[in-house]
This record gives C-alpha cells, structure tokens and sequence, in this order.
C-alpha cells in the first residue's frame, strides 16, 4: 500500500494503520454482507477492502468516473467516530433488489422512483449499511449514531462529492473504505453494491486509538 | 468540427483557463458550484470547481484556493487577466449548488449547496462581475461545459436534456 507524496493530513498513516483500517473495513463489510444474504436468501460474497488515500477526484472516479448515472444509498453517522456512508449500486442493481424485493411482498414493480422502490431501497440501505456500522461500533466499543438513509440517482460525482463536504474543510486528501458485495451465479454477477465509508477528520485518530488499545 | 475541439477538463477543487476555439468542462456538480468568468472580445474564459463557501472555513494551514468561492473565484480573475482578459469585461456564468440528498438534521453542511451560490454571488458582486445567466439549485447533478468561441455555457443532467445558457 502506498501513500501518495501529495498526501498531506494523513502522511501519518502507516502500514499498519492502512492494515487496521482494511480490517476494519473488512470487518464492516462482512456484517453487510450476511445481512444482504439473509434479506435476499443468497449466498453473497466480498471482495478484500481496498483502502487507500485519495485525492477527492481521484474518490469520485471510483465508480466508474464523476459522470456516470448511479443509485446512491446515504447515511450520516454521527457520534464517537463519524462519517458519511455510501451504498452505490447501477440502475439495473438498484431494479432488481427492488422489483425482488417488493415481488416478495407480492407487490408489482413499476419503476425506480416508485414510491414503493424508494421505501424498499431505503430499507435495504438501512440493513446493509446498519449493519456495517454496527460492527465497528463492537469492534472499536465507540458510539456510532447513523441517520435515516437517503436515495438519489444521479451522477456519482455529484452524490460523492456530499460525502467529502465536511472533510474538505480540513483536507485535500480523504481516506476511502471501499468494498464490493456481490453474488455470482453462473458467471453472472447478479447482486453488486459497492460500499464507500469516508470518515471525518478527527475520526482517524479515535478509530486508531479504539482499533490499538483493544489489541493490546 | 466538435471531435477536433481541445476539451480542458476541471476537476474537483480545481481551475483552469481556456482560449477559443479550446473547450472548458467540468463533470459531476452537485453541491459544489461551477462558476465560469470570461472575456466575451478575446474568447478567453476559466472556470473555478469550488467546494466550500468561504475560505475562513479552513480547518488546516495550506490552502487550496479553489476550493473555496472567495479565493477561488479572485483567483480566478487574476489568472484571466494575467493570460490577456480584461478585468472590466469579465462576465460570469454560474451553474451547480444542488442539495443532492433531502434529510432533517442539524448540521449546516446539509444545505452546502445554497450557501455555496450564495457567497459565489456575494463575491461575484463585490467583484462587480455581472452574472449573465445561471442554473443553480435543486437537488440533480450538473456536468457543465463552456465554449468561449460563442460564450455558451452548456448544461447536462441526468433527468433533463442538454441545454444552454
């Protein structure tokens, strides 16, 4: 893992703490992932957290550049460590948990702006990423408070860059959580979200601390 | 004729200047604001990519200018004057400032988005550059682009079909 010379407000992260924020992640996403599975009844799997320091165009190129349309799932999470979550899927992910979703209840899906679509995403959004929340809240036996979650489909750029807001007033640079679940299934990669947690400044540090004392 | 047009790409936080028959552009505005400053006469114009609305905001010592509307847009104006702009004939063109995600919660940052246009006009004004057309506010993102050939600002997103300011 390197850190980029251009880092600046995180030029003290080691490999270590690279390694334990990975673990972190990795941890997060686990939790995420068994919920998906027992929502969807699916065997769903993860991919390694990548973790890394990047430049904020380089955040909002993640998902495949600042322009393309995607369904962004949002939380706040206040508290001991606090941050902005993202869940962002493709229109056709975002479709098809919805229209399964809602056939499970026996109702018909019409189209993603459906009040019913909104309310089921919201809710898929609220079990992944509460769980993957709550995780590192156990782990780290700090405080985190998420909010109601939010949807928008949009340009990612446009729903990423809200993430960095409140960062930007102390960096240049922003640490990125990202991983992906997915389910593959005859080759086909039927359920894919990619989860993005972009922690607030002085969160690195508590995180750190939390993370150090309890391997003690 | 557009394929052989140079296209100069702003990022985030970023700026940059263009002289005709050059492009400028910027993707993915949500919050943020997209102001473009340009010499109509000399088909020369920037565009500022600003994330914050005041640089007092600065929470660290080293300040990226175009980050914030303040310095970024001065900036701005100074680099367009020093490539061959006239100070007294800038005009603006503004475009982003959207609330991408609707929510109840206390903190401030949630309406970034108005208080960024806000300051952008407050310096704009205080600049004495006029603001010749806008598109600001809501809640959808903005990829905009600017031709200083014909001082056309063009707007795409994702809902509505492309237009021009």
């Amino acid at each position: 893992m390197v850190i980029d010379s251009s880092c600046k407000s995180f030029s003290c992260l080691s490999n270590e703490r690279l390694d334990l924020i990975k673990e972190v992640g990795n941890i997060g996403a686990g939790h995420a992932a068994t919920a998906l599975s027992t929502m969807f009844n699916k065997r769903i799997e993860m991919k390694v957290p990548f973790v890394n320091v990047l430049t904020f165009q380089e955040a909002l190129e993640i998902t495949g550049g600042p322009e393309n349309t995607v369904v962004g799932l949002y939380l706040r999470v206040d508290g001991e460590i606090s941050g902005n979550l993202f869940c962002l899927l493709t229109v056709e992910q975002a479709e098809k948990m919805a229209s399964e979703m809602l056939e499970k209840q026996g109702a018909d899906y019409t189209s993603l702006r459906d009040r019913m679509s909104v309310s089921v995403l919201k809710e898929v959004a609220n079990i992944i990423l509460g769980a993957f929340i709550s995780a590192i809240s156990d782990l780290t036996k700090l405080p985190m408070y998420p909010t109601v979650p939010s949807i928008n489909v949009d340009m990612a750029g446009a729903l990423i860059s809200f993430g960095l807001i409140e960062l930007s007033q102390a960096s240049d640079v922003v640490l990125v959580i990202n991983t992906s679940l997915f389910e593959a299934e005859y080759n086909q990669t039927v359920i894919d979200c990619n989860l993005l947690f972009i922690l607030d400044n002085p969160s690195y540090e508590k995180l750190f601390h939390a993370i150090e004392v309890s391997d003690k | 004729m557009s394929e052989m047009m140079e296209i100069v790409k702003v990022g985030i936080a970023d700026m940059n200047i263009v002289k005709s028959p050059q492009i400028i552009r910027t993707s993915g505005l949500g919050s943020c604001v997209g102001i473009v400053l340009y010499d109509e006469g000399r088909k020369i114009a920037g565009l500022v990519h600003i994330m914050l609305p005041n640089s007092s905001l600065a929470k660290s010592g080293q300040l990226n200018p175009a980050k914030f509307a303040d310095t970024g847009i001065r900036h701005l104006a100074i680099v367009l004057s020093q490539n061959g702009a006239r100070r007294s004939c800038l005009q603006a063109k503004i475009a982003g400032g959207a609330q991408m995600f609707k929510f109840t919660s206390g903190n401030d940052l949630i309406r970034i988005g108005n208080r960024n246009i806000e300051a952008v006009k407050m310096v704009l004004s205080s600049l004495e550059i006029s603001i010749v057309a806008e598109d600001t506010g809501g809640s959808s993102g903005r990829t905009i682009e600017f031709n200083p050939e014909n001082s056309l600002l063009m707007i795409r997103t994702v809902s509505q079909n492309v237009k021009y300011i």
